[in-house]
């Protein structure tokens, strides 16, 4: 059985680099309302978290306490080292938001439409400092806008907004960029490839930064380690490989991607299901729930012939979606049992053709669930 | 379109008449206004203006940021009656002004126990600015309060998190994005300045609008009037071409789509005590301080046995005129309305600038026009001569409303509804006009209530004996008979109370 591991414990267990953030115990709520609870979260310096949560599950909140823009009800947050906030001694120690070194890209980015793109960008740099435009070249043609310093920002395209927002965070050299949803008012098409320009020039800048979002395919292509939030809690930091192929709940397995669950019974390493004998990849006893994954279904046309156990079931596809790049299946056991198939777009399975179902490789399984 | 376009050309009618006055004065027009008492008054005027509007922004930009963006204790209640001084005729904020600050006013009563029997003079500059800032600062107010609300909160944050402190983020960020705002709206206060005629008068300051008054009523002279009123017109235009400019610069704002979060609110600390002592000074003087006296005056006129007979004939009369104006004026406004905004081109605009022009047109110019139109004629001293008057002067406020309330008809309705199989007039009847109906009622009643308060065009125009409130406050005011123009005043000001019931800023609820 996989327990749960408690968030800090198992950020700090692979330490090596020394830590950009570290918040313990961190409490915080509305009025009566908790937002978060017993929180805690250490970040590597030069690592990419994303911090990945269903909306309301307080992502926003814990980016806003580390900025500085709210004061916790307990616990302590430190940055690059430095105590700014420790609201659990009497004293309590508070660092103002301007005094943070923590740079943060908005999700409407919140660029100042008085100021063209240089001053918006040299806007935290200091005022009499020698190299300030030096620093604005270089911030802006990192983010690959070098040139468009003079435009003001409603002459830039939304995906040239999200890289001044970049630009101006990165231009100070913050001890971490904290970017709030950043993607989400980019359009489905541009959004991929502004995702993947902002993971490279954050690379480049060798800079430390944390990801809030609810897309759980951003926060695994993304990032270097991936923190589910549920109900103010962290329940799984981890790389994106292990968050899907090992959540340690099945709430985590069913928010990170597509999960369905098989009943079975466990003895050891195999668990019997209406799928036939499945290897499991940790030991356990007794009734269990077996996640699978829809690509981890594989059909065969159930006219080719039989080639020994472990060759699958029987069923019959009920529906497809076709998406191009692949396609969804839903297939109806003989059991009874209805299973979401996801397979390449060459397979020319139609509704009502006869399939033989198995699985590949082995599977996680939970204690049973009642009810 | 030709509908339109004859509607607006009226608003040009004053124009022409002052401009034909004074050519037709000859030679002696040019050199009078060359005088160098023309200038003088010229002079005054545009003083005056400039200082109020710069006062109105020195009082309006703090008021609005308090109440919009701090932990001002008892922010919900400063935010409404910041804005309501509006409620208040600049002429009897002139004759509370007068009653306590001027000679044997309340002040100096209060006073003379001490030995103090003489005040300095609230006449002439000091009392107009004095009178005219302390009136007409909502507008900036407003108008500033409208563009705080529209910054994202998020770009003060992001001004936070790139080291900059509160203060340095106010005036980096917030002051900047502001000021078209309030420019704008310090434009519309010199631009009242300019026009205002009661003010002045009472407080004895040499104005454009006194002087043409005094002229008209002392010499008869109206060539030397309408070349007055014609500069006048000229400076008021200008000043309503940079406002014009202004407000659209106003309008860039947000980038995106914005979160629409509101804004955690700046702790005062030690400075909430200056930021209470300042709202209170300010809401003090120009609401509670008018009100108060009035009320006083009133009680005491009761004592007196102050005759109220006028008082019904003079209340029914200003109705009268309101709703005679609304009427014509939203009828004449709605063929211009739709043509802005249904058919826009270049005969749209021609009839946009002209009604836009009304704008820039004080009463007391659109009075004087009518009694040289009318002098003479059967319908001078009539009640229709006044309405048209006052039609003439508050078109664009008309025009303004309807225009607002069609454009909040989307075209696409209208055409869903074609497409359903109703005719066109049929889509108009059931969809837009229904749509519709509440904004252009609730301009009308705007239309209404200003037109009530209307003073010069009533002083110049109204049928002999037919006194409305604004006449009987005015010469109740001029023999400083504060008990006679008490009643009517805080009529008056009940009235006027009633539109700010919808245009009062309504509180975002608060946040989380």
């Amino acid at each position: 059985m996989i327990g749960l591991l408690n968030g800090p414990d198992l950020a700090e267990a692979s330490l090596l680099r020394p830590l950009a953030l570290r918040m313990r115990g961190v409490d915080m709520g509305y009025g009566a309302m908790p937002v978060l609870h017993d929180f805690g979260l250490s970040v590597e310096q030069g690592e990419f978290l994303a911090l990945l949560g269903p909306s309301g599950s307080g992502k926003t909140t814990a980016l806003r306490l580390i900025a500085g823009f709210e004061r916790p009800d307990a616990g302590t947050i430190e940055i690059g080292g430095e105590m700014v906030c420790d609201a659990d001694c009497q004293a309590g120690r508070w660092v103002p938001p301007e005094k943070r070194r923590v740079g943060m890209v908005f999700q409407d980015y919140a660029l100042f439409p008085h100021l063209s793109v240089a001053r918006n960008v040299s806007f935290g740099l200091p005022r009499n400092g020698t190299s300030r435009e030096a620093r604005v070249g270089s911030a802006l043609a990192l983010v690959g806008l070098a040139g468009l310093g003079g435009r003001t920002p409603d002459q830039l395209s939304g995906g040239q907004q999200q890289r001044v927002a970049l630009a101006r965070a990165l231009a100070p050299e913050p001890e971490i960029i904290l970017l709030d949803e950043p993607f989400s008012n980019l359009d489905a098409e541009l959004r991929a490839s502004v995702r993947e320009d902002v993971r490279r020039i954050l690379r480049d800048a060798g800079a430390t930064a944390i990801l809030v979002t609810h897309d759980q395919e951003e926060a695994l292509s993304i990032a270097d380690r991936v923190a589910v939030m549920l109900d103010g809690r962290i329940l799984q930091v981890g790389p994106p490989e292990e968050l899907y192929h090992r959540p340690a709940t099945r709430s985590i397995a069913e928010f990170v991607g597509d999960a369905q669950f098989v009943p079975g019974d466990a003895e050891g390493r195999r668990a019997k299901t209406i799928l036939g004998e499945l290897p499991l990849h940790a030991a356990t006893e007794g009734p269990v729930d077996v996640m699978l994954r829809p690509e981890m279904l594989r059909l065969a046309p159930a006219s080719t012939p039989d080639d020994g156990p472990g060759a699958g079931v029987l069923g019959t596809i009920v529906s497809r979606a076709f998406f191009g790049h692949d396609q969804l299946l839903t297939v109806s056991l003989e059991g009874g049992l209805t299973l979401k198939a996801r397979i390449g777009a060459y397979s020319g399975f139609r509704p009502g053709d006869q399939v033989t179902v198995s699985i590949r490789g082995g599977v996680l399984a939970f204690p049973r669930q009642a009810g | 379109m030709l509908p339109a376009l004859l509607v607006a050309a009226v608003e040009l009618l004053p124009l022409i008449y002052l401009v034909s006055r004074t050519f037709s004065a000859g030679e002696s027009a040019w050199q009078m206004l060359l005088r160098g008492r023309t200038l003088e008054i010229a002079f005054n005027s545009v003083l005056l203006a400039g200082s109020v509007a710069l006062a109105t922004v020195i009082i309006a930009v703090p008021l609005a940021w308090l109440t919009s963006r701090t932990d001002l204790p008892g922010r919900r209640f400063w935010s409404t009656a910041a804005a309501l001084p509006l409620v208040i005729p600049s002429y009897i904020g002139a004759l509370v002004i007068v009653g306590a600050f001027g000679p044997r006013g309340l002040l100096q009563s209060a006073l003379e126990p001490f030995g103090l029997d003489r005040l300095p003079s609230i006449y002439g500059f000091f009392g107009s600015w004095l009178t005219l800032s302390l009136f007409t600062y909502p507008y900036v107010y407003l108008t500033v309060r409208a563009a705080l609300s529209k910054i994202d909160p998020a770009q003060e944050e992001a001004a936070r998190c790139l080291g900059h402190g509160a203060w340095r983020t106010f005036f980096a960020v917030t002051l900047p994005q502001i000021r078209p705002a309030a420019a704008a709206g310090a434009l519309l206060t010199a631009l009242y300045t300019l026009g205002d005629f009661g003010v002045v008068t009472l407080l004895r300051y040499d104005a454009f609008t006194r002087a043409i008054y005094v002229q008209y009523r002392s010499a008869m002279d109206r060539g030397g009037a309408a070349i007055l009123a014609l500069l006048l017109v000229s400076i008021s235009i200008v000043v309503l071409m940079v406002e014009a400019r202004s407000r659209g610069n106003a309008t860039l704002h947000r980038i995106g789509s914005g979160g629409g979060r509101y804004p955690r609110p700046a702790r005062l600390g030690y400075a909430k005590l200056p930021a209470l002592l300042f709202c209170t000074l300010i809401v003090g003087s120009a609401l509670a301080l008018p009100v108060a006296l009035l009320m006083a005056w009133f009680i005491r006129s009761l004592r007196a046995t102050t005759d109220f007979s006028t008082l019904p004939a003079a209340t029914l009369h200003s109705l009268t005129l309101g709703f005679w104006t609304a009427l014509i004026a939203t009828a004449c406004a709605l063929p211009i309305a739709t043509l802005l905004v249904r058919f826009p081109g270049p005969g749209a605009r021609i009839v946009e600038r002209l009604t836009f022009l009304g704008y820039a047109l004080p009463g007391i110019v659109v009075a004087l026009a009518f009694v040289a139109f009318g002098a003479g004629t059967p319908v001078y001293q009539t009640l229709a001569m006044l309405v048209a008057a006052c039609v003439v002067r508050f078109l664009p406020e008309a025009v303004s409303a309807c225009r607002t309330s069609l454009l909040q008809v989307s075209p696409r309705l209208e055409e869903a509804a074609r497409g359903l199989g109703r005719s066109h007039a049929g889509a108009v009847a059931s969809v837009t006009v229904p749509l519709a109906r509440s904004g252009i009622l609730a301009g009308a009643t705007l239309v209404l209530l200003t037109a009530m308060k209307e003073l010069p065009a009533t002083l110049l125009l109204s049928p002999t004996g037919w006194d409305t409130l604004a006449v009987d406050i005015w010469t109740a005011a001029n023999d400083a008979a504060y008990g006679r123009a008490a009643a009517p005043a805080l009529i008056l000001i009940v009235i006027a109370s009633i539109p700010m019931l919808f245009l009062a800023p309504r509180e975002r609820e608060s946040g989380p």
